[in-house]
């Protein structure tokens, strides 16, 4: 690394047919980690390039490698684990790999800018956002003070952040996510760079927010003329910005194209799958999701031939040769033998399985006026306390073997409403009449019985597990001591549950560490399972997993629910996703039911502003279809839960709100049959 | 900021109240009567009489509320009474120790600061290298030795490769610098090699931490100097715990160099505290006993304070 190679040496970078010389162009990059159990070779012969001013997006599962592509571009892998091993990356006519360190922290943060995943711990909490600012700004360009802090104001102001002067001297600590992540969009065009490296951008911000990120940065992009690699597993996001696509999958690229072609005829069976297993807002599909079985391999031990192809619904024997990424015309590129013949028809959904009917009469779950504050404690020492409604009047009813969904974004009351009803919380005020018992007074014997009848599934299937207890333990437990079986009875039933849930029943030998997220989740089902529940809280069960996970474990759910006649509470954030298994939809804002109404009434015809805000807000995986949706971001941020607007509690964001509607608080009133809707605008 | 100053030290109150209770009533249960050690110690024939006289004279024959609002009154006009043994107000007997104990606390913070920082930063930023291997076999060695132990290796490296010994008398520091140095390094150092062993270790961890976290790559991807990553990035995050660290330490040596201070013949609060507690001198060990909670309780809200400027999460909330 200390003899830089002459300007004769470096081969030139290949000139694409258009002339056009890509920005950054990776070349047969290999990178390998060493772990405790082996060298893993994480990115294996990827080669992908990002022509100026284009957005490319990076897209693939958890651990495909395409993160770490982008980090060796920036060479902050993190060392002495994860290295190069192979490749070039060619930048501006520079091997970015042989370069000396050096000259490598004079390109990054200059030139190339990286904008990372988590805004809450990407910025440093002890500094005043000012100072992260204006650090490239002095390093690179050798600005005083007072050019730093003009220069910081002026890119407060261009990623949207009002009253920047004063703003400058607080620290990160007193920004909300969307907040930080703005700040950390203009640490990155500090320098004016060539290219902006997004990684994950918005994965961990709420639906409305993470909109208005991405309408930002592709404003600014295109502004600025700033080159954009987007990496992200959110098809819509691809589908939305990005003007071509690479898809990884377990360390190789398996597609590469224009988004165009990629989404009308992905070429690959990879993307096939991640494009069908996705539950999609504009398209209404009863049945179940064509999901990918199975699980990507380990890397400490690849398969041979094709990486997909264990995976692979049209394997055939040729599938054991390693299939070359090749253009297929178009400049679509597919790592696939049968490339030529992809995409396959879908398959005919089966007609959900029996689209079991819900049974009149008696709901099994009807809530009641259900509200909940909670005290806190004002930050400073003599603060006070304020309420925090957290639930506020919400009522809604749950028919056996039905789902009613329950959406919204983070401080919504969701997850309150979840606790409540299974009495992990006990209300201010309200009823919980399940099966006609009122959750709510019923005594702690009476109580303690109900609980066999309702069970719960945790959004984070690594923690709701005692790592110290194996599979089968933590599924036999509740069958062991509260449904008096004996050893070998539960041995039986904990089988059957394995069964039941898609497990191998060998599995129960194992401990949470050495299952993957989708096995937990479903080792989290048998669980809840095992007590033979009515009803089921689902508190995200599948916002954690992966895409093509994801579709699974909501497949499994929504047979279970037709097998078994289990009535379920799905709490989730993800529009589409709740559509996909709900019979009716109830969203919530700021402790507040906004609308309840069926699920084709809720998606066809939403009345409240705040619910077509959020069907806005989700990118759908479709780039004709995102081309001629406006882009309609919902601004402003969510209101503290501390101090809520008066009236209404969505007036300060909504589009139709006029002076009257800080006035009252609205009901919630039927609109149409069986549609209700709590704004006075209607 | 001054308001939570004020609120903390107005929580000290309980707090000190409560130890004075437990220290007044633990001693009086505890067996053990001065009088009897005083006048009967060597086996001397001295009348019940005498002793009950005696005991009337130190007040030992008042009832235990009666005492304990007295010692109270005393504690807040700041008269602590009289020595029980000497006679002497406790007072002038902590006073004239106090100083000696501090510097040797003060000095041992220092040295260990200076050596703890520089190697526990080095030692994570070097980790898993021959130089990280060396500075930890340095500060198991500061932990595993103990620091009397290593006081009489310095006394004795002292005389006999140099023939030369600290001076016996103390000298205070305005009196005379460098005389009173050269007394008081030899402990501070022995004592300071312990403290610093402890404080780089936390320095080390902490360090490595930090260095994993997500605005350490944030800072790098903006392309920061290396220098300034660990400097301005990494260090006012991982010197957090540290403080925590070095302030409970120092409080601790205050009570805590009885042993140091017997190995080089220091006359300071910790060997008081053995000869007051040898010879069941109730007066003066309350004293210390309150002594040593007020400079424990202080140390804690000097460490906060010093978060509350050091983080500016905990300042604002």
């Amino acid at each position: 690394m200390n003899n830089l190679p002459s300007l004769e040496d470096v081969t030139p970078s290949p000139v694409l047919s258009g002339g056009i010389v890509p920005l950054l162009s990776v070349e047969d990059l290999q990178i390998e980690f060493t772990t405790g159990r082996g060298t893993l070779r994480a990115v294996d012969g990827v080669s992908w390039s990002v022509l100026p001013g284009e957005t490319l997006a990076l897209v693939g599962e958890s651990g495909c490698g395409k993160s770490v592509s982008a980090l060796a571009v920036m060479r902050l892998l993190t060392k002495p684990a994860g290295r190069v091993v192979g490749g070039r990356i060619m930048f501006q006519g520079r091997d970015l790999l042989s370069l000396p360190e050096g000259d490598m922290r004079a390109i990054r943060g200059r030139d190339i800018a990286m904008i990372f995943q988590e805004p809450m711990t990407s910025l440093n909490p002890v500094l005043t956002i000012g100072l992260q600012i204006a650090e490239p700004l002095k390093i690179h360009l050798g600005m005083n003070d007072a050019e730093a802090r003009a220069r910081s104001i002026e890119l407060l102001g261009l990623v949207g952040i009002a009253d920047a002067e004063r703003r400058l001297g607080q620290y990160p600590h007193q920004f909300s996510g969307g907040m930080r992540q703005r700040v950390m969009i203009a640490i990155g065009l500090a320098c004016d760079p060539r290219l902006i490296i997004a990684d994950e951008p918005t994965t961990a911000l709420d639906v409305t927010i993470q909109a208005q990120i991405l309408e930002l940065m592709k404003n600014l992009s295109r502004r600025l003329g700033i080159t954009l690699v987007i990496i992200t597993h959110n098809l819509g996001v691809v589908a939305r910005y990005a003007d071509r696509l690479a898809v990884m999958y377990a360390g190789r690229i398996v597609e590469q194209g224009t988004a165009d072609e990629v989404f009308s005829a992905p070429r690959h069976p990879y993307t096939v799958g991640l494009l069908r297993s996705v539950p999609r807002l504009d398209q209404a599909r009863h049945g179940s999701l064509e999901t990918i079985e199975g699980l990507p391999p380990n890397l400490l031990n690849p398969p041979t031939g094709c990486r997909f192809a264990p995976r692979c619904r049209w394997r055939q024997d040729i599938c054991a040769t390693d299939p070359a990424l090749r253009d297929i015309g178009g400049g679509q590129r597919s790592a696939c033998h049968f490339a030529e013949a992809m995409p396959p028809p879908p398959e005919a959904a089966p007609r959900d399985v029996a689209r079991h009917r819900i049974e009149a009469g008696t709901p099994l779950l009807e809530v009641r006026g259900l509200t909940k504050h909670f005290d806190v404690r004002l930050p400073g020492f003599f603060g006070g306390s304020a309420l925090v409604r957290a639930a506020e009047e919400v009522s809604f009813t749950i028919g056996r073997g039905e789902t009613l969904g329950l959406v919204g974004e983070s401080g919504c009351g969701k997850t309150t409403v979840g606790r409540l009803v299974l009495r992990l919380e006990d209300p201010t005020a309200g009823q919980i009449l399940f099966d006609g018992e009122d959750l709510a007074t019923v005594s702690g014997s009476r109580m303690k019985a109900l609980r066999t009848r309702i069970q719960v599934i945790f959004q984070d299937p690594f923690s709701s597990l005692n790592p110290r207890m194996s599979v089968a333990a933590t599924i036999a437990e509740p069958l062991l001591k509260r449904l008096g079986f004996k050893a070998p009875a539960a041995r039986d039933r904990v089988a059957e549950l394995l069964d039941q849930v898609g497990l191998l029943r060998d599995m129960g030998e194992r401990f949470p560490h050495q299952l993957s997220g989708g096995q937990r989740q479903r080792v989290g089902i048998a669980r809840a399972l095992a007590m033979e529940p009515d009803f089921i809280v689902c508190d995200e069960p599948v916002s954690a997993l992966d895409v093509s996970i994801q579709g699974q474990i909501v497949n499994l759910l929504s047979e279970l629910q037709a097998k078994l006649g289990i009535a379920y509470l799905f709490i989730a954030h993800d529009l589409a996703v709740v559509r996909h298994l709900s019979h009716r939809i109830v969203v919530m804002y700021l402790g507040r039911v906004m609308e309840i109404a069926d699920r084709d009434a809720l998606y066809s015809q939403p009345l409240h502003p705040y619910t077509r805000a959020l069907l806005d807000a989700a990118p759908i995986p479709d780039p004709v279809v995102e081309r001629v949706r406006a882009p309609r971001a919902l601004g402003g941020e969510l209101p503290s839960p501390l101090f809520p607007p008066t009236g209404c509690v969505f007036h300060t964001r909504c589009p139709m709100a006029g002076p009257e509607c800080a006035m009252t608080v609205p009901p919630l009133r039927e609109i149409h049959p069986g549609h209700m809707a709590a704004c006075i605008k209607l | 900021m001054i308001r939570y100053a004020a609120r903390r030290i107005a929580l000290m109150v309980p707090t000190l109240l409560g130890v004075a209770l437990l220290t007044f009533f633990m001693l009086r249960v505890l067996p053990g009567d001065i009088v009897e050690v005083k006048l009967r110690a060597d086996g001397g024939h001295v009348t019940e009489e005498i002793l009950t006289r005696e005991r009337a004279r130190l007040g030992l024959d008042r009832p235990l509320p009666t005492q304990f609002v007295n010692w109270m009154t005393g504690l807040v006009t700041f008269d602590l009474g009289d020595s029980m043994w000497t006679g002497r107000p406790v007072a002038e007997e902590i006073g004239t120790r106090i100083g000696l104990t501090l510097q040797v606390s003060v000095m041992a913070a220092i040295i260990s600061v200076l050596i703890a920082i520089p190697l526990g930063t080095i030692s994570a930023l070097f980790r898993d290298t021959w130089i990280d291997y060396l500075v930890r076999i340095f500060t198991i060695a500061g932990l595993a030795v103990p620091s009397f132990w290593l006081g009489m290796l310095t006394i004795l490296t002292l005389l006999t490769v140099f023939h030369w010994s600290p001076p016996v008398t103390y000298t205070p520091f305005f009196e005379d610098p460098l005389q009173n140095m050269a007394q008081l390094i030899w402990p501070a150092l022995a004592v300071g090699y312990r403290y610093a062993a402890v404080v780089a270790r936390m320095v080390r961890s902490s360090i490595i931490e930090v260095m994993r976290e997500d605005y350490i790559r944030t800072a790098r991807a903006k392309g920061v100097f290396e220098r300034l990553v660990v400097s301005r990035h990494a260090m006012r995050n991982a010197l957090l715990p540290a403080v925590t660290v070095i302030g409970l330490e120092f409080a601790f040596l205050v009570g805590g160099l009885v042993v140091t201070e017997q190995v080089f013949n220091l006359n300071g609060i910790g060997r008081l505290f053995v000869d007051a507690v040898s010879r069941s001198d109730f007066v003066l060990i309350q004293s210390l006993v309150m002594l040593l909670a007020v400079v424990f309780v202080t140390m804690n809200l000097v460490i906060d304070m010093l978060y509350g400027v050091l983080d500016p999460r905990v300042r604002y909330s």
